[in-house]
């Protein structure tokens, strides 16, 4: 199996270098074999499941809080307590899937439209080694090791944004790598921190807060929680997160939006509440009060936005926020729905930015006064995005429902006024998010035509899209496609804190 | 008295050094062609990398008869100076030659003075005490005033006096700070009659500020050596003024030799305070600047002296600080010599940096060389796809806050944010696309071409580039083989 953690980080890494060497004159066919690249990326995700081995972690006298499916640990740089260490567990997979799955989409959205600016066989190559660095930040077991990959993602979403981007790509590219930098660095500074007191950077070993002292989990969760908080992005560090969605192409906002965030909230996860659970007791009440914050802020910007992108990318900063909301719960049903919220997230923004972007490409403008009646002159466009829509708003039955829900339910549940508050409080934005989704319905969809869009989804759209919406509604139905595989490492996750 | 016996294999690196440079001398003399020069100072550097790796790591010699204190000492530190060393002369010797058969510069005199420079930085390395050390310092630094100023034009060029005005500003500076060192070793000699690094102690008793005052003297004469900020002012004119090649060296090898110089003083002495403030204010003043520049060599110049800053912070912590400043300054030299070396690539041969703005479109003219940039540019801000530097980053980092000086490991990685400010700037212009011209054209890609013309890569700076990047790499993805040289 070990064999498959390597070719999940490597087919990727490969193919951005084929792509590099293959001739300028041969963009199409690079954009292929890049997609082909992404493709066979997906066969060792797929396999890694069947390393699964429920019987064994149930057995044990004490269980650790991460027991991965599968695993490599070779010792690669030992005057900097680095190992490459690499694995798999029910947290980290149901994210590599959706990273897997998102830059294929991508790709073989791009085979068929290049965004202008440069080769597409160039953003092609950048998109895989997005992918590298975000599959390896969810498979790393090593506090040094998750730093650099988490690093790996910085200058090629730089480059996406400046170079295939908007009229206004430089500045939004410089404000997302200096604001995103600023958090790596403190997230330097924390793993630094903790590997040099407990002189190890293993995280299966560090699990639990295990030979730190409280201060320094109280140091290093500060270091953590702002790194994290950067990039999930909270409020209020989020102003990085609409410049860059608005300018990025679309490929970009959806890997963006689908998987680059989620790097924040997983690493708050497994590193800030893994590795420095005391830390995370201390600091909960500010981040919760934080993540509702985010919900309604995000909430009540939206209703004043009045383009599409920007609307949808400060939508993100709502979503994230109950995300957070369920992480600083610190309850089981929070973190579970938080791993929820981040894969319906996923899916559905992935979507919701498919479509932005779509129609900002046929009607030439994403201004909401200047769109309307797309129900007319493009039904089956305006029915998609009316789908991915409610599902972002937390129809039950989709996918969003239950992420959200459960962070409400978690913060009821964890008792005492401050969080009985902040549920009633985070409700409120719920509903609050509703009413600028059906804003943005009624003023894109409905209304009389302006203007004339193009109404045939082409068959690489069709391709790129239907999956995510077949997994928003099989999410929706079925959560447990997610949760299976959680509940044991959550349990132990939580039970470190008692 | 006896004579003493004379270790000569750990003499080898020495022997090697400057034996390239007497032939050099003697083929300029005798043969009086380029090619001979060339390959001689080529072979005799290869050959310097060689002997420092065959006498390695073992006891010293030119020792005190009573025991004990040697004034040359092969360590790996020194053993892995020397190899860079002499791969930087070689290396910079390789982005001079489309230059010097130009004849901007007469290729015998200067292959030699830098082969003497050469010499100069392996003493540095294996000096065992003070006086060595400075010996060996001015050797370094001695042919670089020449080096810089040493410019001739062709009939009918416009006659400049750039290098000659920073050849002196070099000289004048230097000059002042090796006086400044001097005194300061001759106060601590004073108070505490240790010259021998082994004996240095501090000072105690009535003569512990004489003592005091004589390191903090010895310190600030040998920071204006690695350019520390406020002692930095110097370095960008001087490298402005110089040929590329020597600007590259200016930068990497004669930083070098103050970074060591340094360590063997705060390894034994206590300079704490001076030397993080010194990082404190080199790093934080060097990246403010750098963020301003409009040209080329200025930028990196002032990003060179960031860098310093980041070199000495480890050096705060004294010994325990020495094997991360020595890491970080070879990870450093590597990036900063690829960095160099594409300048001297996208330039005419002869040329200055240029404006930061020529530089646009580069990298979609020529792609392998915007990559090596862009690399090289990525290292610096210690961000991959630049490992190496990303690890440099790590090193110093994990020193400071293992060492207690947390504060200072605070201080680098917000420093790191500003630095890369600039560097993505640079980088970003690489790819930029051509600049609309006023007038309606039809193919503004063919215009594009036809003002940029490429520029021939020339074989010696391709294999050095190549070379440069290599190690990079491999640096980057096995940064253990230098943490394993260092100790």
């Amino acid at each position: 199996m070990s064999v498959a953690l390597v070719a999940v980080l490597l087919i990727p890494a490969l193919g951005a270098a084929v792509l590099a060497l293959m001739p300028k004159t041969q963009d199409q066919a690079a954009r292929k074999t890049g997609t082909i690249f992404a493709a066979a990326a997906l066969i060792p995700i797929v396999v890694l499941p069947f390393a699964r081995d429920d019987a064994w972690s149930s057995y044990s006298v004490n269980p650790l809080a991460v027991r991965p499916w599968a695993e490599l640990d070779l010792s690669w740089v030992p005057a900097l307590r680095l190992d490459f260490h690499l694995g798999v567990d029910g947290v980290s997979y149901p994210l590599i899937a959706l990273t897997g799955l998102l830059t294929l989409l991508c790709c073989a959205y791009t085979v068929r439209k290049v965004p202008e600016g440069g080769p597409g066989r160039t953003l092609v190559a950048l998109l895989l080694v997005l992918e590298t660095g975000i599959l390896g930040t969810f498979l790393a077991l090593d506090l040094i090791l998750f730093f650099l990959f988490f690093e790996v993602v910085l200058l090629p979403m730089y480059a996406v944004i400046a170079g295939w981007g908007g009229p206004d790509r430089r500045r939004a590219a410089r404000k997302f790598v200096l604001y995103t930098l600023f958090g790596s660095v403190l997230l330097l500074l924390g793993v630094v921190l903790v590997a040099v007191t407990a002189g190890t950077g293993d995280i299966a070993q560090l699990t639990g807060g295990a030979g730190l002292s409280r201060s320094v989990q109280y140091g290093a969760f500060a270091l953590f929680a702002i790194a994290f908080a950067v990039k999930a992005p909270l409020w209020p560090l989020h102003t990085w997160l609409p410049d860059a969605h608005t300018q990025a192409p679309t490929v970009g906002s959806v890997i963006l939006a689908g998987v680059l965030l989620k790097m924040g909230t997983y690493g708050l996860i497994r590193i800030g509440v893994g590795v420095t659970p005391l830390g995370a007791e201390w600091a909960a009440p500010v981040l919760g009060v934080l993540a509702v914050a985010a919900v309604l802020a995000g909430s009540l910007i939206c209703l004043r936005q009045t383009e599409l992108k920007r609307l949808i990318a400060y939508s993100s900063v709502g979503h994230m926020g109950f995300v957070l909301l369920g992480i600083a719960t610190l309850t089981a049903t929070g973190l579970q729905a938080a791993l929820l919220g981040n894969v319906a997230h996923g899916l559905i923004t992935g979507l919701l930015f498919f479509l932005a972007g779509a129609i900002k490409d046929r009607a030439h403008t994403g201004e909401l006064a200047d769109l309307g009646g797309l129900r007319e002159s493009a039904p089956r466009l305006a029915g998609l995005l009316g789908f991915a829509a409610i599902a972002s708003l937390g129809l039950p039955g989709l996918a969003g429902f239950w992420g959200e829900a459960f962070a409400v339910v978690a913060a009821v549940e964890r008792g005492g006024g401050l969080w009985v508050t902040l549920a009633v409080l985070a409700a409120i934005g719920g509903a609050l998010t509703a009413a600028y989704f059906l804003r943005l319905l009624r003023k894109v969809t409905h209304g009389p035509a302006k203007g004339s869009v193009p109404s045939e989804i082409t068959g690489a759209e069709w391709l790129a899209w239907s999956p995510l919406a077949a997994l928003t509604l099989a999410v929706g139905v079925a959560p447990a496609l997610v949760l299976a595989a959680t509940s044991a490492p959550v349990r132990a996750l939580t039970e470190a804190l008692r | 008295m006896k004579a003493q016996a004379v270790d000569h294999i750990s003499l080898l690196p020495l022997y090697a050094a400057a034996g390239t440079a007497v032939l050099v001398l003697l083929a300029d003399l005798l043969l009086a062609r380029r090619t001979a020069v060339f390959a001689a100072l080529g072979a005799g550097g290869l050959a310097t990398v060689v002997a420092a790796i065959f006498t390695g790591f073992r006891a010293g010699t030119f020792c005190d008869p009573t025991g004990g204190a040697c004034s040359w000492v092969p360590s790996p530190l020194a053993a892995t100076a020397a190899v860079v060393f002499a791969a930087l002369t070689v290396g910079v010797l390789a982005l001079s030659i489309p230059a010097l058969r130009l004849g901007t510069a007469p290729a015998g005199e200067f292959c030699f003075l830098l082969a003497a420079s050469m010499t100069g930085g392996v003493v540095v390395g294996y000096a065992g005490d003070l006086i060595t050390l400075i010996v060996g310092l001015e050797t370094l630094t001695l042919p670089l005033y020449l080096l810089v100023g040493l410019r001739r034009f062709a009939p009918g060029e416009r006659v400049t006096t750039s290098a000659a005005s920073a050849s002196v500003t070099f000289f004048l500076i230097s000059v002042v700070s090796t006086a400044i060192a001097l005194l300061g070793a001759a106060l601590n000699y004073a108070a505490t009659g240790a010259l021998h690094f082994d004996r240095l102690i501090d000072g105690a008793g009535p003569t512990a500020p004489v003592a005091q005052a004589g390191v903090a003297l010895l310190v600030i004469g040998l920071a204006f050596k690695v350019a520390a900020v406020p002692l930095h002012a110097w370095a960008p004119a001087t490298y402005e003024g110089s040929p590329l090649p020597v600007a590259a060296y200016l930068s990497t090898a004669s930083k070098l030799g103050g970074v060591l110089a340094l360590a063997a003083i705060v390894t034994r002495l206590d300079a704490a305070t001076l030397t993080a403030l010194l990082a404190l204010l080199t790093m934080t003043v060097g990246n403010l600047v750098a963020l301003r520049q409009t040209r080329m060599v200025r930028l990196l110049a002032w990003s060179s002296i960031a860098q310093a800053g980041y070199i000495l912070a480890p050096l705060a912590l004294g010994a325990d600080g020495v094997r991360a400043a020595a890491a970080y300054a070879v990870f450093f030299v590597v990036l900063e010599f690829i960095a160099f070396a594409v300048v001297v690539a996208l330039r005419p041969p002869g040329e200055d940096g240029g404006d930061i703005d020529s530089y646009r479109g580069a990298a979609r003219r020529s792609p392998w060389l915007g990559a090596a940039l862009v690399l090289a540019l990525a290292g610096l801000a210690g961000l991959p796809p630049g490992l190496a530097g990303l690890f440099a980053k790590v090193t110093i980092v994990d020193a400071l806050i293992d060492g207690g000086q947390t504060w200072l490991a605070v201080i680098v990685a917000l420093n790191a944010v500003i630095a890369l400010a600039y560097y993505v700037r640079v980088a970003a212009l690489l790819y930029a696309a051509p600049p609309r011209v006023g007038i309606a054209v039809a193919d503004p890609e063919l215009l594009e071409a036809a003002t940029h013309p490429r520029l021939p890569l020339t074989r010696p700076v391709a294999a050095a580039l190549i070379t440069a990047a290599v190690a990079a790499v491999v640096l980057g993805f096995a940064p253990q083989l230098l943490f394993d040289a260092l100790s």
